[in-house]
């Protein structure tokens, strides 16, 4: 069977390879937004902490033998805690300033990390081994669905909604919303802000680095995975616009489509059409598909 | 969320282009109102560079350092143009000075136009490219603005990846210089570099008169205050645009100067670590104050120079950290510094 001429198979395959890639585009602007929402810093270093938590999953395997499971956990937390020391050290200090100088600090902050790990790795990747309960494929009949990526895509997805569910459905979501429209009221009415702030930064380096764990046996483990991902994030953000976590989504992972079919149909286009959306969303409608701001 | 609000609420003097507000002496009239005093200093500090620059290959400065400087020297000013002076934060200005020199190269090793044609052709793409990329980015403003830049400076990175007249992973090597109007050999290295000296004082001079137009105090009431602008009438967004135009082209400019000097133009020019550099030059020297860039990317390329065979991949780490330094205790630069300094001892007596 064929589809525009091309194979089903093979369109099917973009297609979940796109679908994967929109999974982390998802999960990546879903943490910039939140943070941006609390912290009004457009977080750079959110590449750089992508690509910690693929390090610190092979270099757990790598030196202790620690299996994928446990770095899924654990590689969030420790890129997390990491995460709450950059708040603490660096970031607790721009609060009141221009937007921009966040950008500039975490864009900083990306360059030392990365450059530490292309000192100590070099830029050529290291593979990570795909866990043995989810290697090999199935069959569907119509496609094989190599089940990594089935479980990328799954896992994704439950994180995303478990995120949207604690912003939007709990009372904790319910402070954190409030300090996004008003930290100084929310203080008043007694909520340390600050630690709320502090967390809110490391739960997002927490969901890079759980993002970077999932991409690990997809992608080569480098230390310039994360700088690549970002600009193509930042595109996606400013398609959807960062006021809404289901928008951002959805956003993501419509681009990660869009981006697997061009490759089915015009591969030259597959590394700019993202930015190529970017544009026309922009001509179109300024503030961004889910965007209020103007 | 209310992140249009809280842009609002925040302090004009914590804007990121804030020297000029609580320094005025290198701006505008207000130097003129105290003739002694730190202009008199400026005076003599501009001559001094002036005639550095001049007598730099006299000297024993090795002339194609120096004409490496001044070239990224012009893509800071260009850059600030926009920063400084307009308050917009460009995350994409690689693409402009990447593309310029690109094209100068490809104009002149390939196409063999004469050196003047190539890198007017150099400035015009940029300025070109500056068009598309700011019609589209004026669209957003602060930080949104920022991310588009770099969206779109990407997109041109892919393109000058696989375009064919790149050159691709080798870039364009041995480019000639040639001869300039047919008459100055710029392949004596003193020649070129005079060359280089004058385009560099002849753009620092018109940047500088831009600024201090009308044009360029429109553009600084933009920065201060957007909403208010466009209130008392200014079409705020054909301002924004020419000021993204002039500043594309004047990088594109630096670019193909720095081709012709070089001899080469590679990927690393588009890269968007580039557009972080010229950042750092900015933000290091005085974001807002006319010598800033200059002296910023003085800083950034001698240290390049000198640590590049030293430390190696150490370099990236140096300049990340010097930019969280500079965000967080310096972010008025070394220029700014000076200026609140002199403000400081002037209020005093």
């Amino acid at each position: 069977m064929e589809i525009f001429g091309i194979p089903l198979q093979a369109f099917l395959g973009q297609l979940m390879l796109g679908l994967v890639n929109g999974a982390f585009y998802a999960m990546l602007s879903l943490g910039l937004a939140v943070i941006f929402g609390l912290l009004d810093i457009v977080n750079f270093a959110h590449g750089a902490l992508y690509m910690l938590g693929a390090f610190a999953a092979w270099i757990m395997l790598d030196q202790w033998g620690v299996n994928y499971w446990f770095a899924l956990v654990l590689a969030p937390l420790v890129v997390g805690t990491l995460g709450v020391v950059i708040e603490r050290t660096f970031l607790k200090h721009l609060y009141g300033l221009d937007p921009l100088y966040g950008l500039l600090l975490t864009f900083g902050l990306s360059l030392i990390l990365e450059g530490v790990f292309r000192y100590q790795y070099g830029a050529s990747g290291q593979s990570y081994p795909v866990p043995d309960l989810l290697s090999g494929a199935t069959n569907l009949g119509f496609m094989v669905l190599p089940n990594y990526r089935a479980w990328v895509v799954v896992a994704s997805l439950a994180v995303c909604l478990g995120t949207w569910f604690l912003i939007e459905r709990t009372r904790l979501g319910a402070y954190l919303r409030a300090g996004t429209e008003n930290a100084k009221l929310v203080q008043a009415f007694g909520v340390n802000v600050p630690m709320m702030v502090m967390l809110t930064y490391g739960a997002g380096a927490a969901l890079a680095a759980l993002a970077g764990v999932l991409a690990a046996p997809i992608i080569q483990v480098s230390p310039l995975m994360g700088s690549n991902l970002i600009i193509v994030v930042f595109a996606v953000v400013v398609i959807g616009g960062m006021g809404s976590i289901l928008g951002s989504v959805v956003t993501g992972l419509g681009l990660g489509v869009i981006e697997g079919m061009t490759r089915v149909f015009y591969p030259e286009a597959s590394s700019v059409i993202v930015f190529v959306v970017m544009v026309i969303v922009l001509v179109l409608r300024p503030a961004g598909l889910f965007g209020k701001e103007a | 969320m209310s992140n249009a609000a809280k842009a609002t609420a925040i302090d004009p003097m914590t804007k990121l282009a804030d020297s000029t507000t609580s320094v005025p002496p290198d701006t505008a009239g207000e130097a003129f109102a105290s003739a002694a005093g730190p202009s008199a200093l400026l005076r003599v500090v501009y001559v001094g560079l002036l005639v550095l620059v001049l007598a730099a290959p006299v000297i024993g400065l090795y002339p194609v350092f120096v004409m490496k400087l001044l070239c990224f020297a012009l893509f800071a000013c260009a850059f600030n143009l926009l920063l400084g002076f307009t308050g917009l934060l460009s995350f994409g200005h690689a693409a402009f000075f990447g593309m310029g020199a690109y094209v100068a190269g490809w104009c002149i090793k390939s196409a063999g136009w004469s050196p003047e044609l190539g890198i007017v052709g150099g400035a015009v793409i940029g300025a070109g490219l500056g068009l598309l990329f700011g019609l589209v980015a004026i669209r957003r403003q602060g930080i949104y603005f920022a991310m588009i830049t770099l969206a779109m400076a990407q997109m041109v990175f892919f393109f000058c990846l696989q375009a064919k007249f790149t050159g691709g992973e080798d870039g364009l090597q041995g480019v000639p210089r040639g001869k300039l109007l047919g008459l100055l050999p710029l392949e004596t290295d003193i020649v070129m570099y005079y060359v280089v000296a004058a385009i560099f004082i002849g753009c620092f001079l018109g940047i500088r008169r831009i600024v201090t137009s009308p044009f360029g105090q429109v553009l600084k009431m933009i920065r201060e205050n957007e909403p208010r602008a466009i209130s008392l009438g200014y079409e705020v967004d054909r301002y924004k645009l020419l000021a993204f135009v002039l500043s594309a082209g004047l990088a594109g400019l630096a670019g193909s100067l720095k081709t012709l000097v070089m001899g080469f133009a590679t990927l690393s020019d588009v890269h968007w670590s580039m557009s972080g550099e010229v950042i750092l030059m900015s933000l290091l020297g005085g974001v807002g104050t006319f010598l800033g860039p200059v002296i910023g990317s003085g800083i950034v390329v001698a240290l390049q120079d000198t640590l590049a065979d030293k430390v190696g991949e150490w370099v990236t780490v140096i300049i990340g950290a010097i930019f969280v330094v500079c965000v967080l205790a310096f972010r008025k630069g070394v220029v700014g510094e000076v200026h609140a300094y002199m403000e400081r001892r002037r209020a005093r007596s």
